[in-house]
C-alpha cells in the first residue's frame, strides 16, 4: 500500500527544485524590480495615470466578451457532443482538439489571410456586391475578438461536455417520459445541473484571456492595447524594468484573485 | 427548438473553428507572389521555397530537438513528480500540486520577461538549451495533469503481485508499472513536444538570433506576407494531426489527453 510520510515524496525533488529555480525564482526577481526604489511610485503610476488603466480596463472588457461569446458558441458544442453516439462524438473531439493543437501563430497568420482588407472574406463579399468597399476586419477590435474566441473555444467546450456527461440519463428520460419539451428538459434539468461545467469554462477562458498577447498583437495591429502587449513594449522597447514589473504584479494578482474567488465559489457550490 | 436546430448551430460553429486551418492550404498552393484569393493558379513554389532557404530549415530542425528534448525533460521530472502526487500522503502535497499546475495559470508573458532577465544576466540567451529548460516548466503541467489521471485509475494490486512473486522493486517498475501506463506516458510525451513545437512567447525573449520556428514565423507574419508561411502552416497542421491520430491510436484517449 501506499506507503504515508516523505518516504514516497522524494521523486518530486528534481521537478520542484527547477521549478523553484527557473519557474519561482525569475517570477519574483522580475516582480522585485517594482519596489527596488523603496516605494510604490511605479505602482502609482500603472493603477493612477489614465492611458495605463484604460488598457487594464480593455484588457478587463475584451475578457470578459471572449468568455461571453465562447459561452454561448462553446455550450452547444460540448452538450452535442456529449448527448451524441460515441462515433460522432470522437469525430466532434477531433474537430475540437486539432483547433486547440494547432499553433496559435499559425491560426492568427490564417485569420489574417481570410479577414484583411484584401482578404477572402472582403475578396467574397466585394465580388457578390453586397459591400462596395472592404469591410475593416483586421487591426481593430473585431479582429483580436474572433482571433482571440478562436483560440479560446475548445477550453470552454471540454468542460461543459464533462458537466453534460455527468448529468444522469434517468432525470431526463423521467422528464421526457412526463411529457416536458426538449427546451423545458433543457432549462430545467440540464442548465442548473451543468452549471459548474460552465463556471469552470468561464473562469479559465477569462484567466486565460487576461494574459493574451500574440493574438492581440497580430490581429490588433497596435490599435487595441492589451496589458500583455503593454508588458512586452515596456520591457523590450522602452527597457522601462520596473514599471513593466509593476504591470506584471498587478495582472497577476488579479489573475490570481479570480483563481481564488471561482475556488471558494465552487466549493459553496459543492455543498448542497 | 430541437435537435435539428442544434445540429445546425454546431455546423456553424465548427466551421467557424475549421475554416482557419482549411484556407491555408489553397492559399499555400498559390501560384500568385502575394496574398489572392482565389489562387489564380496552382504551383508548389512556396513548399519549394520553404526547403531551399537554410533559414526555415535550420529553425525547424531547431524546433524539433528543443522540441524532442522538452519532451523527455518533462516527463523526466513530471512522471516521478506524478508517483509523488498520487501516492505519497506528506505535508504540503497541495502546494506541490499548485506549483506544478501554475505554469498554465501565470501568464506566459510574464514568466517570459522574468527569465529574460535572469538569462540575460546569465548569458543564456540564444542558447537552445536555456529555450529547453523553459519549455520544460511550461510543459511540466501537461504531463502532471495526464500522468496523474493515468495512475488514479491504476491498479496497484498488479504492482503487488509481482512483488508478492519476488520481483524487486526496480524490476516491479520496468516491468510492470511503466508499461501498463504506456497510453498515459505517450499522450503526456507527445503534448509536452507539441507545447514546445508551437511556443512562441517565451522564444521571441530568449531565442535570441537563433530562430525556432514560430519566431521564424513571427517575424515573417510582421515583415511580409507570402505565402511560404501558408506552406509551413500546412505542414505544423499535418504534424498536429499525425500527433493526435498517434495519441488516439497508442495514447490514452483523446478526451482524456485534453484536460
Amino acid at each position: 500500500m501506499s506507503s504515508s510520510g516523505w518516504a514516497k515524496a522524494w521523486p518530486a525533488l528534481p521537478a520542484l527544485v527547477l521549478l523553484f529555480a527557473f519557474f519561482l525564482y525569475p517570477l519574483l526577481r522580475m516582480l522585485s524590480f517594482s519596489v527596488e526604489t523603496g516605494n510604490l511610485d511605479w505602482y502609482a503610476k500603472a493603477l493612477g495615470e489614465g492611458l495605463y488603466l484604460q488598457v487594464f480596463w480593455n484588457t478587463f472588457q475584451i475578457a470578459l466578451i471572449v468568455t461571453g461569446v465562447c459561452l454561448l458558441l462553446g455550450y452547444p458544442l460540448g452538450f452535442l457532443i456529449a448527448t451524441t453516439t460515441p462515433g460522432w462524438a470522437t469525430l466532434g473531439f477531433i474537430f475540437v482538439l486539432l483547433p486547440l493543437w494547432t499553433s496559435v501563430l499559425v491560426r492568427t497568420y490564417a485569420w489574417m489571410v481570410l479577414l484583411g482588407r484584401n482578404g477572402v472574406f472582403n475578396r467574397l463579399l466585394l465580388d457578390a456586391g453586397i459591400v462596395s468597399d472592404p469591410l475593416p476586419l483586421l487591426h481593430n477590435f473585431t479582429g483580436v475578438l474572433i482571433g482571440m474566441v478562436h483560440v479560446l473555444l475548445p477550453y470552454m467546450v471540454l468542460p461543459v461536455y464533462g458537466a453534460v456527461r455527468r448529468v444522469d440519463p434517468a432525470i431526463v428520460a423521467a422528464a421526457a417520459g412526463l411529457g416536458a419539451s426538449n427546451v423545458r428538459i433543457f432549462w430545467r434539468i440540464y442548465l442548473p445541473l451543468t452549471l459548474n461545467g460552465i463556471f469552470a469554462g468561464s473562469v479559465i477562458v477569462f484567466v486565460l484571456s487576461l494574459g493574451f498577447f500574440i493574438t492581440p498583437a497580430l490581429l490588433g495591429g497596435g490599435r487595441v492595447m492589451m496589458i500583455a502587449v503593454l508588458i512586452e513594449q515596456e520591457v523590450r522597447q522602452t527597457l522601462n524594468w520596473p514599471f513593466a514589473a509593476a504591470l506584471s504584479a498587478v495582472l497577476l494578482a488579479f489573475t490570481f484573485a479570480v483563481y481564488a474567488l471561482a475556488q471558494r465559489f465552487t466549493r459553496v457550490e459543492a455543498q448542497p | 427548438m430541437s435537435r435539428r436546430a442544434l445540429i445546425l448551430a454546431c455546423t456553424l460553429i465548427y466551421s467557424f473553428l475549421m475554416l482557419p486551418l482549411l484556407v491555408v492550404f489553397p492559399i499555400s498552393l498559390s501560384s500568385a507572389p502575394y496574398m489572392q484569393f482565389p489562387p489564380p493558379g496552382w504551383s508548389w513554389q512556396w513548399y519549394e521555397r520553404f526547403v531551399d532557404d537554410p533559414q526555415w530549415i535550420d529553425a525547424t530542425w531547431r524546433s524539433l530537438y528543443i522540441g524532442v528534448a522538452t519532451a523527455a525533460f518533462a516527463l523526466a521530472l513530471g512522471v516521478p513528480l506524478s508517483f509523488s502526487l498520487v501516492r505519497a500522503r506528506f505535508w504540503g502535497r497541495v502546494v506541490v500540486d499548485r506549483l506544478a499546475l501554475a505554469p498554465i495559470i501565470v501568464p506566459t508573458i510574464i514568466l517570459s520577461v522574468g527569465v529574460y532577465g535572469l538569462f540575460a544576466k546569465l548569458k543564456l540567451i540564444g542558447a537552445w538549451y536555456g529555450l529547453v529548460v523553459v519549455h520544460t516548466m511550461l510543459a511540466l503541467p501537461f504531463v502532471v495533469l495526464v500522468m496523474t489521471a493515468g495512475l488514479r485509475d491504476f491498479d496497484q494490486a498488479l504492482e503487488q503481485a509481482a512483488e508478492g512473486l519476488g520481483a524487486s522493486r526496480t524490476r516491479t517498475l520496468w516491468r510492470i508499472t511503466l508499461p501498463l501506463l504506456r497510453p498515459s506516458l505517450v499522450s503526456a510525451g507527445l503534448l509536452a513536444f507539441i507545447s514546445s513545437f508551437d511556443e512562441l512567447v517565451v522564444a521571441l525573449f530568449l531565442a535570441g538570433p537563433n530562430m525556432t520556428l514560430p519566431k521564424k514565423m513571427f517575424d515573417n507574419i510582421l515583415m511580409e506576407i507570402d505565402p511560404t508561411i501558408a506552406a509551413v502552416s500546412v505542414m505544423q497542421i499535418l504534424l498536429v494531426a499525425i500527433v493526435l491520430v498517434l495519441i488516439g491510436r497508442f495514447g490514452r484517449g483523446l478526451s482524456g489527453s485534453a484536460r
